[in-house]
Formats: C-alpha cells, structure tokens, sequence
C-alpha cells in the first residue's frame, strides 16, 4: 500500500507570522571547525524585480549532520539542528548567511560531490518550493561534480557563488526566478 | 547506521504545476526551463533535525499565547503524520500560521478592514509523538479578501509546514475546512488537478477530537514523500 503525498500549497505573505522563530542566518556544526564564508545575494522575479517576501532554507549535509540523523531513534537533543538555516528576504530582495564551507567528498560509488548546500526556495507565487544548489566558483572539484555535470554546461554558472569583491570576504549568488539567467532548479 | 531514505517519483497531477496563470502571483515567480532531474545523495536524503528545544509544550495551544482568551470558533486540529508506506512520522516539526477569527493576520503587509485581535497572534509549533500523532488547539480562521482577481476571497485556512525525514519530505502546504463554498472558487486551492489529491487538503469534522461543550475537532493527516516500503524491500 502506498500512500500519496499531501499537494503542497504557497507558504504565501504572511509565513513570518509561523516561521520567522526558527530563522536563522549563521549555519552552524558540533566542530564548528573550518573557513567561516558569508554568502549574499537577492531573489529577482521574472521582470527583473527584487521579491521582498521570499524564504530560503539552506540545508548542508556533511558528515557531523549525518551522524545526527543516524541517531535519531532517542537522540533528537540538539537546540539548533546543524547544518540549517533559514533566512526572509528583505524589503530589497536581498538575504545574506554565513556558514562553514563543506567539504568535496566522494560517495559510496565513487561519484564525487563538490562542496555545495542545498537550498529550498519558498514565496507567494510559488505553489511548491523550489529546489536549487549552490556551489563555490574556482572550486577545482566543480569539473567532477556529478550533479553539475547534468546541468547544460552554459547553466552551471547559475549555481556559482562568486567573489563579491577583490577582498573575497564575501560570496554573491543571486536567485534569477525566470529570464536569460534563470537559475537551475531541480527536481528530486 | 541508520538508512538513508529512499524516495519515490511524484505521481503526475497530485501535485501543482509551477506555473497556474489563475494564480496571478506564479506568472512571474514560476521557472520557466525544465527542472533538472536530480539522483538523490547525502543533501537531499538527510535534513534538519529539531529537537524538543525547538518546542515548547505550550506552543500548541494557540488560544493561550496572551492574557485574555481569543474571539472566534474554539478548535482542535488533529491528526497523524505518514510516510508514503503509512508509517508515522515520529518527532517531526509542524509550524502552523494562520488568520484570526475575523480573517485578518497580524503582520504588516495585511491591510483587510477587519480587527486585530489582541489576544491571538496566529503561530503555533509542535512535534509529532511517537505514533506520528499531532494537535493544535486554535480558533477557526476567517476568510479574508485577496487581490487575485476581482471579489476574490480565500476559502478559510491554517498553513501547516512540516520537516520530515530528509530534505525531499519537506512539505509547506495548506489545509482547508469541510463544506466551504469558497473553496470551489479558489485558485490556489483549485492548482492541484488530481481531485482526489487535492480533496485531502481539506480536514474533516471529528466528533471524536471534539472535547464536549468546549472545542469542535477536525481531523488533518498528513502524507509526507520519503520511505516507500515497497522500493526499500527491492
């Protein structure tokens, strides 16, 4: 017997009302060892113009959050779950987060996985989140990536974060909605 | 180790399209390339998982969140969370929002002629127990009027958003109450073209879940997508 799942239905406007307690813009581990990066960007709609009532939740598993699942049986003590964030887009459209940069890893069958987060993307209009990726420009594991190399190779840039400036304290990823930079999503 | 999920494919019609033009809102927010067909690793099979710290016992009881008891129709929203082979969903995370009782949020952006209600904010959370069991005590919500399209009205509704096992369970969604004649009238409600799918979005009455000469019931269950019991045994 298989049961289907519920239809999804827009999170609308006015989701700070039940979600804004959980929001979080600093991901953080149980190690919380490793390069702290900050990641900014804005969410642009299909006329170029900035959404001030989007969602993202950041999700990176890596192997400290992996753990955690594997324990879940009794073992659910955590205050903030590591790994996830959630952050509201502003009047301006703009969101900004700061996590530690994952690791490349390879799987169980020696596929290879570039550090990357996944990110759910929720807002009025949307009647299911959408599902998208971000990776790190000029990381050297990118050419590998199985994920990315499913993705029309004149796409793949929608998932970079980049250099927001020649210091490079900081990375700029924008969400493109629709149009001639219209990010990947995917389904899963 | 524990195993990871395994996830089965959406079934075609039980869940809306990005785009539905009667949804005004989707036009320019929907994707407009074909999604990019994603094998399942480590990001999408695990997810977050919140705690009892995430919780407070009494945040389930949206009635009693101020000094005085809110106006409106006093209502307990029950029901258990699932997995696509029926299984319950133990120690999810369910964030409910809603309306008061004169369809009216308190948030900023809502500008509906209708009162605030001092004595309702609209935000509840809870986990799920160990039979996948929830219940929130709340007011029934109010319909209100929206800008879709002329003399547009939301059939009344509580937004429910769920975390469940692995990121692919995540499920924002809205749940509806019996009998509404608005509902037939609604664009968001009406995105889903599988009708027996799209009925599931509306509660039913439960005498059951009914506490007498204090609340009415109305029962919600939940199917999240994750652990189909048929593809674990292949």
């Amino acid at each position: 017997m298989t049961y289907v799942p519920l239809p999804s239905q827009t999170v609308g406007p006015f989701f700070s009302i039940g979600l804004s307690a959980l929001c979080r813009e600093q991901i953080e581990f149980e190690s919380g060892e490793g390069k702290r990066v900050v990641i900014r960007g804005r969410v642009l709609d299909g006329d170029g113009q900035p959404v001030p009532d989007a969602l993202l939740e950041i999700w990176q598993a890596d192997e400290a959050t992996r753990v955690s699942v594997a324990e879940d049986a009794d073992g659910r003590r955590e205050k903030i779950p590591a790994g996830f964030g959630r952050i509201a887009t502003n009047e301006r459209g703009e969101f900004r987060f700061s996590t530690i940069k994952p690791a490349s890893r390879r799987d169980e069958n020696k596929l290879m996985h570039a550090p990357h987060l996944a990110v759910v993307v929720l807002m009025r209009g949307l009647l299911r989140h959408l599902l998208t990726r971000v990776y790190f420009a000029g990381e050297a594991a990118n050419n590998e990536d199985a994920v990315l190399k499913l993705v029309p190779p004149e796409r793949r840039r929608t998932l970079l974060a980049e250099p927001a400036d020649e210091s490079a304290s900081e990375l700029s990823w924008d969400i493109h909605l629709q149009g001639e930079r219209e990010t990947v999503f995917f389904e899963a | 180790m524990a195993k990871l999920p395994v996830f089965v494919k959406v079934i075609a019609g039980t869940q809306p399209e990005y785009l539905h033009p009667d949804y005004r809102s989707s036009v320019k927010r929907a994707p407009t390339r074909p999604l990019v067909l994603l094998p399942h690793s480590l990001s999408e099979r695990t997810g977050p998982v919140f705690g009892q710290d995430c919780v407070r016992a009494t945040d389930g009881d949206l009635t009693a969140q101020h000094a005085g008891a809110p106006l409106g129709e006093r209502i307990a929203v029950c029901g258990r969370l699932l997995d696509e082979g029926g299984r319950p969903v133990r120690g999810a995370l369910i964030e409910v929002w809603q309306a008061n009782a004169a369809g009216r949020y308190l948030h900023k952006m809502d500008q509906h002629n209708a009162p605030l209600d001092p004595n309702f904010s609209g935000c509840g959370r809870t986990l799920t127990d160990a039979d996948g069991r929830y219940q929130f005590l709340t007011i029934k919500p109010g319909a209100y009027p929206w800008g879709n399209h002329a003399n547009a009205w939301r059939p009344a509704h509580i937004h429910f958003s769920i975390f469940g096992d692995g990121l692919l369970s995540r499920l924002v969604t809205q749940m509806y109450f019996p009998g509404d004649p608005l509902l037939a009238l609604d664009p968001i409600y009406n995105c889903v073209s599988d009708e027996k799918a799209k009925q599931r979005l509306i509660s039913s009455f439960d005498l059951a879940t009914t506490t007498p000469e204090f609340a009415l019931g109305y029962r919600f269950d939940i199917v999240l997508r994750g652990r189909d019991a048929t593809l674990m045994e292949k």
